[in-house]
């Protein structure tokens, strides 16, 4: 990759120091790598982030350098490894943190303090420093101190109650949803901290807790806490049979599966995508209660899954759009990645690694025109930028041979 | 009064449903005065403010809680100010009532361009070229402005004027087959807003980096967010798996690709826990807590290898255990010999939860359409510049008067005109449906 050409990015002047692990944290400080920021991700020396030992991996092989959680998450930062609990270690992390804006980690709480790095020390290092802390469940309350899981964080904080079918528990989402979504709300956290020190004056700490930003996630649960409050009534899961409009929700076509929302006000539309066939223009497909009727809903699908059982899942993607029906075929990975459309948008980026090689990622979430999204380096090896580092600190290397023998990198 | 991150910044805010109304709520919720532009002459896609300007009572009851929870299941004189879909993310924002389709709409749209930072909008590119709203015209009127546009599928490509909601973006890319149950087909997937999460929140923070370079070169610019694109690094993992091995995952339920995992049935009617055990030492600790079953104890699960191939066997003996307990029981056993487990809360569970009142996630709020009730919070923690509701949900129009009088400097006459000519108003007119 040529490090020349590219425009200025938006955060090119703030400096990150990052003792993030595993996914939340790492894709906070990604995004803001990702646009300019520069990060410097520190690493225990014994195997470093834990998202290094998660897959996947080439041919399923694990292997610390090879990781596609840790290599995509890991963009544009430089790496070092410190053992934060000798002196020397120390040391070095408190001229580090003289040189950076803002301090991210995600330890759990009373860890950073216990190293004597919680906030109020890193401001004596740095008067200048805000920090963000990541943690399971924040920084305080009775459940500081739990463990989580991506399957914690949206049962306790999200609406996972209300996500799958009656007949059925509860149900997670895919992935690691969960935790990216809490990076991204860090990420965003982190940035009114940077504007507050820049135009105020004002430095302070961020408290992310994982679980809260599904409290306060646009994704079903805020509205539904509060129509719990306008209401008394608790949201359910929907039945397999319920008595929703049609046709709505899911269905099998030729080569998978597609989403339509076509029910109830948007009828109109279905009727235009089938091509206006004769029976539906019957007015009792259009009295009131038509759209709850079951016998109606039969009659209606007797039609229906021939149509759409005929048809691939683009095929009909496309007859949707053209009559305005929402709709969206349910893609494989392998689907999407072949997608021109999104190939020639540029929502991919071919990476070279020196140890994963050169491999599609995820692209930029969103484009600036004036400061742009780019890829500088790949993720860090474990330690690569140990000698650069403390070079850079003043360390000779003499000295950075006997750090290294004494486990401190 | 309490300064805040993002004092003085003046947003505009024409966004509608999900994604850009939950990105400008960040923006308001950081200090910036986000002022929507809303129209008395078109009622906006649903759900933004309900589904209808004046739906029955009947027709409230039949639909789901996000459109219809409106207070007491009884629609108000001003419905559209009662949605909780609306309410969600109305918290510290300005309403104006303006008729863009009209010229001189499109003048005081203008002027309000002249005196503000940033302009967001989520609309189908169609809609904007109707309005004649485009990044060229805003820099005409103000040099130094931020345009966030979040399109669908972004402004080019043969999707571009493909419409959908964050639930068919999140499929397109790949997310719809990773979820669902293990043992079911994918017909019996249900809704999630995941995407519009995603996109809301990316949002906030592109405004937040174009903002940064704007103080920092004196220089405005256009970002696009394509919802659709937006989401694809959440599935990094995934994503990964397909560019190394080739392999398009599918769902594994609520099951971990690593750790054992699942949601179990506890005391209660509906009423459920879920329990993740990363490794042996947790293992070790859950099964002291279970008290040492022989089930535990046979081959089938003497390391965690077997434990993962035995999973099914596994899952009815954890749940047989559970069934026996609270949810919170569950939590608070396994919590203690740190093993990660939590109940599933519904939203009383949450209200009630001493955990989030004590960090007040919480908080008290009135409108005058809905009264006080408790709104969830910012979804974060600022120690010197806290994050609070400063103001309760907006209700359409409510401040046509500061807008109209106080930023634009028109006069009484022609606030009365602009009245009359359906550009100020707190009531949809009549007809519009």
């Amino acid at each position: 990759m040529a490090e020349n050409h590219i425009p200025p990015q938006a955060l090119s002047d703030i400096r990150v120091l990052d003792f993030t692990h595993y996914i939340s944290g790492p894709y906070c400080t990604k995004l803001m790598a990702d646009y300019g920021a520069e990060v410097l991700k520190v690493e225990r020396p014994d195997g470093g982030d834990m998202a290094r030992r998660s897959g996947p991996f080439p041919d399923d092989n694990p292997h610390h350098e090879k990781s596609g959680l840790f290599l995509h998450l890991n963009t544009n930062k430089r790496g070092i490894t410190l053992n934060l609990k000798s002196a020397e270690g120390q040391k070095i992390v408190r001229q580090l943190v003289r040189e950076v804006d803002v301090v991210v980690e995600s330890f759990r709480p009373g860890v950073m303090a216990r190293l004597g790095l919680d906030y109020e020390s890193l401001r004596n290092m740095n008067s200048e420093i805000v920090m963000t802390s990541i943690s399971n469940f924040g920084q305080s309350g009775p459940y500081r101190d739990f463990k989580g899981s991506e399957i914690a964080f949206y049962g306790m904080g999200g609406e996972m109650f209300t996500t799958g079918v009656a007949e059925r528990e509860p149900l997670k989402m895919g992935g690691d949803v969960i935790q990216f979504q809490a990076g991204a709300t860090a990420a965003v956290a982190t940035m009114g901290a940077v504007f507050a020190a820049r135009l105020q004056n004002i430095r302070q700490q961020v408290d992310v807790s994982i679980m809260e930003t599904q409290v306060g996630s646009i994704d079903r649960r805020m509205p539904l806490l509060i129509a719990y409050q306008y209401t008394g009534e608790v949201s359910q899961r929907q039945s397999l049979n319920s008595a929703g409009g049609y046709p709505g929700g899911f269905y099998p076509c030729k080569d998978g599966y597609v989403e339509l929302t076509g029910g109830r006000v948007y009828f109109s539309r279905i009727v235009k995508m089938l091509g206006e066939p004769e029976f539906l223009k019957d007015p009792k497909w259009y009295q009131p209660g038509a759209q709850q009727d079951d016998d109606l809903k039969a009659e209606f699908e007797e039609f229906f899954y021939p149509w759409i059982l005929s048809r691939n899942k683009q095929e009909i993607w496309m007859a949707a759009q053209d009559a305005r029906v929402l709709s969206g075929p349910l893609n494989t990975i392998e689907d999407l990645q072949n997608d021109s459309n999104f190939i020639d948008r540029g929502a991919f980026a071919e990476i070279e690694h020196p140890k994963a090689g050169t491999l599609r990622y995820p692209g930029r979430p969103f484009i600036m025109e004036k400061s742009p999204w780019a890829i500088r380096h790949p993720a860090p090896m474990l330690g690569q930028h140990n000698r650069e580092v403390l070079i850079d600190l003043g360390y000779t290397d003499d000295e950075i041979v006997s750090l290294r023998q004494q486990g401190v990198i | 009064m309490q300064k805040l991150p993002l004092d003085g910044i003046r947003v505009l805010d024409i966004t509608v449903v999900w994604a850009g109304p939950y990105c400008t709520s960040f923006l308001a919720d950081l200090g910036a005065e986000v002022i929507r532009i809303e129209s008395i002459a078109k009622f906006p896609p649903p759900p933004t403010r309900g589904i209808v300007p004046r739906p029955s009572e009947e027709l409230i009851r039949s639909i789901g809680l996000t459109g219809g929870g409106l207070p007491g299941r009884v629609p108000g004189a001003r419905p559209w100010n009662q949605v909780p879909a609306f309410n969600a993310h109305a918290r510290n924002k300005r309403s104006m009532t303006v008729d863009l389709l009209k010229p001189e709409g499109l003048d005081i749209f203008k002027s309000l361009a002249k005196i503000s930072d940033v302009f967001v909008e989520n609309n189908p590119p169609a809609t904007m070229d109707k309005l004649g709203i485009s990044y060229d015209m805003l820099k005409e009127q103000n040099p130094e402005i931020i345009m966030l546009r979040m399109p669908a599928y972004g402004s080019t490509g043969r999707y571009k004027d493909f419409r959908g909601f964050g639930l068919h973006m999140e499929s397109v890319v790949g997310h719809g087959l990773q979820r669902g149950y293990r043992d079911m087909d994918p017909t019996t997937n249900t809704s999630v807003l995941m995407a519009d999460a995603a996109g809301g929140t990316q949002g906030a923070f592109a405004v937040l980096a174009a903002l940064h370079h704007r103080n920092r070169t004196g220089e405005g610019q256009l970002v696009e967010l394509p919802q659709a694109e937006n989401v694809i690094p959440f599935l990094g993992g995934s994503f990964m798996d397909y560019s190394m091995n080739g392999r398009s995952a599918s769902t594994i339920g609520n099951r971990h690709r690593d750790a054992l995992q699942g949601c179990y049935p506890c005391l209660g009617e509906d009423r459920w826990v879920v329990i993740t055990i990363a490794d042996d030492t947790e293992w070790r600790a859950f099964i002291e807590v279970l008290g040492y079953p022989d089930w535990a104890m046979s081959e089938d699960f003497t390391d965690h290898i077997s434990r993962y191939r035995n999973h099914d066997a596994l899952d009815n003996y954890i749940a047989e255990w559970t069934s026996q307990w609270d949810n919170r029981e569950v939590m608070e056993l396994l919590q203690a010999v740190g093993v990660a487990a939590g109940p599933v809360f519904d939203q009383k569970d949450a209200y009630d939860d001493p955990h989030l009142n004590s960090r007040g996630a919480f908080e008290k709020a009135y409108q005058e359409d809905t009264g006080t009730h408790m709104y969830p919070g910012a979804p974060y923690k600022m120690s010197e510049t806290p994050i609070s509701i400063r103001r309760g949900p907006v209700r359409m129009g409510e401040d046509n008067e500061y807008v109209y009088k106080t930023l634009l400097n028109v006069s009484n006459e022609e606030y009365a005109e602009l009245e009359r000519a359906g550009h100020i108003g707190m009531d949809f007119q009549e007809g519009v449906s």
